[in-house]
């Protein structure tokens, strides 16, 4: 066989290979990471509160916190606005003008200390220590009366708290 | 359904056909290049003013423009479009004013544009909380939960990977919302509809990445986390993460613009538009969705008796005519070109049907191919409208049998408070003076 002909069969070969194989696959140029590394970045609070911080707040110091950081966009009952209605509403959901609040539509309280922090207050985003989020939790959630204002909210509280409408969803998927 | 048969004017050589009432044409008229002006304006069926318009066969030699008498100006390194387009821009709303200027949208001027790709400067935006200035150089993507080995990708890296070019329009879940309030708005047609557009999108198969990482059999969902201030997730099924999803990396052939997540989004064919996670900073594997606030006490649909749909993600069957629509006015009877855009989350469109008696008649649109699965699709129609009062109406219907809704059918399945997921024909009223209202029919 001549070299030109064994090239050719080695061309050949390698394109039928190539068409056996997956349609893609990766260069694997990721980082892999260790698990430290994953903690800074991961901010989720699922239902069951795994993710939950250490830390802890109540009703009372949340009021303090809300004043001062949420009041100008919620209100100052949390029911004004401009931005969010977070209380009130509880029951209207089948009424002719439903109400949808935290208190009347959030099904789970662990939703707001993920939220909080993720994502408030709006011109200052992660500003909050996790005390002042598990108090501001504290806080809507006795607002709406769901916990008693005297309740401290913190890893083993928040996921046990029973949100008025934890049942009122109906999945798509699958 | 009621459209008339071709054959009531076969008569009549060379004539478009009547396809339904209130001189709604047949498709295929203006296609076959059969019709000839002469022979329509025989039959009466173009105005006299189209006819005059004809016969001014011999004008007086123009006056020479000064731009056919001086050079044009030299290069640039961006194009722009022509400064007599100007008013063609994104129709923005603001929800919150001042104390959250960058949480709102701007929405794509659809009754502006013809085809089915969007201009990027003029693709709608939804944003929670402005748009960030990321630097690609400092921004990662991170894999993680339920995988044999976290990764974590930089910009540099991911460019570098295999990827694949795909048209696909985003629609945000809330678009049209507007046409959900009791009393009709009297917006432009952009302005009620324009929270779709439409790219090629150019990125790496999340599948791709995924396998990297080696998936851990119980890995049911991952949770796709944006890098802005709003940082915001959602939890999306594993069988669309394997499936279509990708991590996009251009839009229509340059890369994302800030606005649409750059430096990488993720892109989740026909679904609503909120999961597909711009500025993609995480995603991880878990074994049941997290329930985020997007995906409870928002993007979440409330139905008559107080419950919530949760996780209705395909955008359902739809299509508006934009041509005539809301924020144009008509230039008299005559000749028209209906035109519009038709689209599914569930695949292709396979039929859009247009009425111009309210739903009464109904005659076949012409699709302009290729029908792309989860794309646009364009529709037209040819028209004569003889200048009386009409309501004109579009309905699709998709390759797995959908038919998009009337208003009143799409408003029972929901409560009063619902804003998402609507997908109701458009009504556009068309007064004889050639004013066009948004009506509900």
């Amino acid at each position: 066989m001549s070299t030109n002909r064994l090239l050719g069969s080695l061309v050949l070969l390698a394109a039928v290979i190539c068409v056996a194989c997956p349609a893609f696959s990766g260069p694997d140029l990721g980082r892999e990471l260790k698990p430290e590394e994953i903690a800074a970045w991961d901010i989720t609070v699922p239902p069951d509160g795994s993710g939950l911080p250490p830390g802890s707040g109540t009703a009372a110091e949340g009021g303090a916190v809300y004043f001062a950081k949420c009041a100008d966009c919620h209100g100052v009952k949390g029911m004004e606005g401009p931005a969010d209605r977070l209380v009130g509403g509880i029951g209207t959901l089948a009424a002719k003008k439903p109400l949808k609040t935290v208190g009347s539509y959030w099904p789970f309280a662990t939703t707001l200390f993920d939220y909080i922090r993720r994502a408030m207050p709006y011109n200052a985003h992660r500003s909050l220590s996790n005390d002042e989020v598990y108090a501001l939790s504290a806080y809507l959630l006795s607002l709406n009366g769901i916990i008693d204002p005297e309740a401290r909210m913190d890893a083993k509280t928040l996921p046990q708290v029973k949100m008025p409408n934890r049942d009122g969803f109906v999945s798509y998927w699958p | 359904m009621t459209s008339r048969r071709r054959d009531q004017n076969e008569a009549t050589a060379e004539l478009p056909a009547p396809a339904a009432d209130r001189g709604l044409l047949d498709r295929r008229a203006f296609l076959t290049g059969a019709v000839k002006v002469a022979g329509l304006v025989a039959a009466g069926t173009l105005s006299g003013e189209l006819l005059a318009t004809a016969q001014t066969a011999e004008p007086a030699a123009p006056e020479t423009p000064p731009w056919m008498k001086t050079p044009g100006r030299p290069f640039r390194g961006y194009g722009q479009p022509a400064k007599y387009e100007e008013e063609v821009k994104r129709i923005i709303v603001q929800p919150y004013k001042d104390i959250a200027p960058g949480a709102g949208e701007s929405m794509t001027p659809l009754h502006q544009l013809q085809g089915t790709i969007t201009p990027n400067g003029l693709h709608y935006e939804r944003h929670h909380s402005g748009v960030p200035d990321i630097d690609p150089a400092r921004h990662e993507l991170l894999i993680h939960g339920l995988v044999r080995r976290p990764l974590k990708f930089s910009v540099e890296a991911l460019l570098r990977y295999p990827t694949v070019s795909r048209i696909y329009f985003l629609e945000c879940s809330g678009n049209s919302f507007f046409n959900a309030a009791a009393e009709p708005p009297q917006k432009s047609c952009g302005a009620i509809h324009g929270l779709i557009s439409c790219c090629e999108w150019t990125g790496i198969p999340l599948a791709i990445l995924l396998d990297e990482a080696g998936l851990d059999p119980r890995g049911r969902w991952i949770v796709a986390e944006a890098g802005d201030a709003a940082a915001m997730n959602r939890s999306i099924p594993m069988e669309k993460c394997l499936d279509d999803a990708m991590i996009a990396l251009y839009q229509n052939g340059e890369r994302l613009r800030p606005e649409q997540g750059y430096p990488m989004r993720l892109l989740l064919p026909g679904w609503e538009g909120n999961m597909s996670i711009k500025w993609l900073r995480r995603l991880t594997v878990t074994e049941s969705p997290v329930y985020s606030r997007e995906e409870t006490a928002k993007y979440t649909d409330p139905m008559p008796d107080g419950k919530a749909r949760q996780f209705t993600f395909p955008m359902g069957v739809k299509s508006v005519i934009t041509h005539p629509a809301a924020g144009i006015t008509m230039k008299g009877k005559g000749f028209y070109e209906i035109s519009g855009l038709a689209w599914s989350g569930s695949g292709r469109i396979t039929r859009v049907e247009v009425s111009a008696d309210g739903g009464r008649s109904w005659a076949e649109a012409a699709l302009q191919a290729p029908i792309l699965p989860l794309a646009l699709a364009r529709f037209r129609l040819p028209w004569n409208w003889d200048g009386s009062p009409v309501l004109l109406q579009s309905r699709a219907i998709d390759e797995k049998g959908n038919i998009q809704p009337t208003r009143e059918k799409w408003a029972s399945q929901y409560s009063a408070g619902n804003t998402y997921h609507y997908n109701a024909i458009q009504t556009w009223s068309i007064s004889p003076e050639g004013e066009i209202r948004n009506v509900y029919q």
